[in-house]
């Protein structure tokens, strides 16, 4: 099994940022900037999720979609605020390859089978974001984890892919942005449910922990931190390089997330040692 | 010879990414337009059947729209045509996606879905999404990837697949390249004279990708040259 590693950009209008649980949004930079740096280190795919996905932000959304569709050429799915099949028309047509639903799916389920039907089923990815419960399973959320529904997770999950999903990813809230490690129950519930891949989603703060997630039958592992804050650490470092109207005084404290100094380059060549197939390295002429 | 720039139909059946693949003409310098015209496919220097979509939908779409019809001209008359993942699929006699139904029967084969579980019993995840290698299928006497849009590319190469389905051709000699999921190897590039078609998408598979591009760039050139008018 091939595994892929996705780095997941949030985006607010023009700028990536990157919060705690879903929430507490920081603004690092430029997402087209990152991805472009993604694209080169050898990322297997790309996700773009709007995470504030207002009416007002959405032409910004497809403008980034674009201008990133026309260099690089790797995967993009792109998510936040989908609600009909024109929507997701419009992102498609933007330059995404994929697109990811979540309240819109939980709202009618059937969403799901029209828009598989319309754009098959291997462009239809239902994202899954969950809290666990006190008695250990784990509720269904809406609005960037703002909404309960509910839904046990693994149930709507298992409810997804029947109804078309091509694929899932999976988000932890408990563990989003704070770089403790994917919820490995979590996941590996899931990936064991559905007949399509799984991508993990949430919490990665070190290598180890991706090793550990797709060690669970993840067939993707999606990270954010782990990669962001590496990457804004080397703005810093060349500040010519970076835009001034960024505030990033809050990477300089120390504590702030508690991630591995790692790039993407590190991480893929750690994986392979750890005995996971992945696509090797290309350069780029 | 002539100094208009080559022309490239790109066929919109209302469902499948063609903008990713317009981007890769595009990045190539292939002057690509994204077209439902039939006419417009007939006069082209090389057509491009992108992926991505659900079959049903789009072969209707393609009947109903007389593509159907101008797809299987400029196939026969010796235009190049590339199929890509759903285009690749439709390339061949049947399809099952949903229902059972008819392709273009361009090439003698058929379409089937990913079992569930592998040779050994274990769960297959389906669809297969990810980067995998492409490779010349043993027991050819001759380079299968010669005069084909893969023939700069190296043996084993990683690309981009998303799908659920894949071609079984009926005449083995059309199959050029395999790879492995499951356990198993299935088709993953086809070719028969002017007629190309991959089950990855080369849009989406990085710098590599973009060479089968500019392979094909080439061949539409080349044929721009001797195509009769």
């Amino acid at each position: 099994m091939i595994t892929r590693i996705i780095p997941r950009l949030d985006v607010k209008g023009p700028n990536l940022v990157k919060g705690v649980h879903l929430e507490g949004l920081r603004v690092l930079g430029k997402p087209e900037a990152f991805a472009r740096q993604y694209y080169e280190q050898g990322a297997d795919e790309l996700l773009f999720m709007d995470v504030v996905a207002s009416l007002y932000g959405r032409n910004s959304l497809l403008e980034l979609v674009e201008r990133t569709a026309d260099e690089i050429f790797i995967p993009l799915a792109v998510g936040g605020g989908l609600r009909s099949l024109d929507d997701i028309r419009g992102v498609l047509r933007a330059g995404a390859d994929k697109v990811t639903l979540n309240t819109a799916a939980v709202r009618r389920p059937e969403f799901i089978s029209e828009a598989a039907r319309r754009f098959g089923s291997s462009t239809i990815v239902v994202s899954v974001e969950a809290i666990r419960r006190s008695d250990g399973s784990y509720e269904a959320y809406t609005d960037n984890g703002r909404e309960k529904t509910g839904l046990d997770a693994v149930a709507w999950a298992v409810r997804a892919a029947e109804l078309g999903a091509g694929e899932l990813v999976v988000t932890s809230i408990d563990r989003e942005g704070t770089g403790k490690g994917y919820d490995l129950d979590l996941t590996e519930r899931i990936a064991r449910a559905v007949p399509v891949p799984v991508i993990a989603c949430g919490g990665a703060g070190t290598a180890e922990h991706v090793a550990q997630v797709l060690g669970t039958g993840a067939a993707a592992a999606s990270l954010a931190s782990l990669l962001h804050y590496n990457q804004a650490r080397r703005y810093l470092a060349e500040p010519n390089q970076f835009s001034p109207e960024i505030n990033v005084a809050h990477l300089q404290r120390p504590g702030f997330a508690k991630v591995q100094d790692i790039d993407l380059i590190q991480l893929k060549a750690y994986l392979t040692d750890r005995g996971f197939v992945s696509r090797p390295l290309v350069a780029h002429v | 010879m002539s100094d208009v720039p080559q022309r490239v139909a790109i066929v919109d059946y209302g469902t499948g990414n063609l903008y990713n693949v317009h981007r890769a003409c595009q990045h190539v310098g292939l002057q690509a337009a994204i077209t439902v015209s039939p006419e417009e496919v007939l006069a082209a220097d090389g057509v491009l059947l992108p992926g991505v979509g659900s079959m049903p939908h789009a072969m209707a779409f393609l009947d109903e729209t007389g593509l159907s019809d101008a797809l299987r001209s400029v196939a026969e008359r010796g235009t190049p045509l590339m199929g890509i993942c759903l285009g690749m699929q439709m390339l061949m006699e049947q399809g099952s996606e949903f229902t059972r139904h008819q392709g273009l029967g361009i090439l003698a084969g058929e379409i089937v879905r990913f079992p569930s579980r592998d040779g050994n019993g274990t769960e297959l995840k389906v669809p297969h999404i990810g980067w995998n290698s492409v490779r010349r299928p043993s027991g050819k006497t001759e380079d299968p990837w010669r005069d084909t849009p893969l023939e700069a590319t190296p043996d084993g190469e990683y690309m981009y697949f998303v799908h659920s389905y894949r071609v079984v051709p009926a005449d083995p000699r059309i199959s050029i390249g395999v790879t492995r999921y499951g356990g198993a190897e299935f088709c993953s590039a086809v070719a028969r004279g002017n007629v190309f078609g991959c089950q990855f998408h080369p849009e989406r598979s990085g710098p590599h990708g973009l060479r089968l591009y500019r392979e094909f760039a080439r061949r539409v050139e080349a044929w721009r040259q001797v195509a009769p008018r």
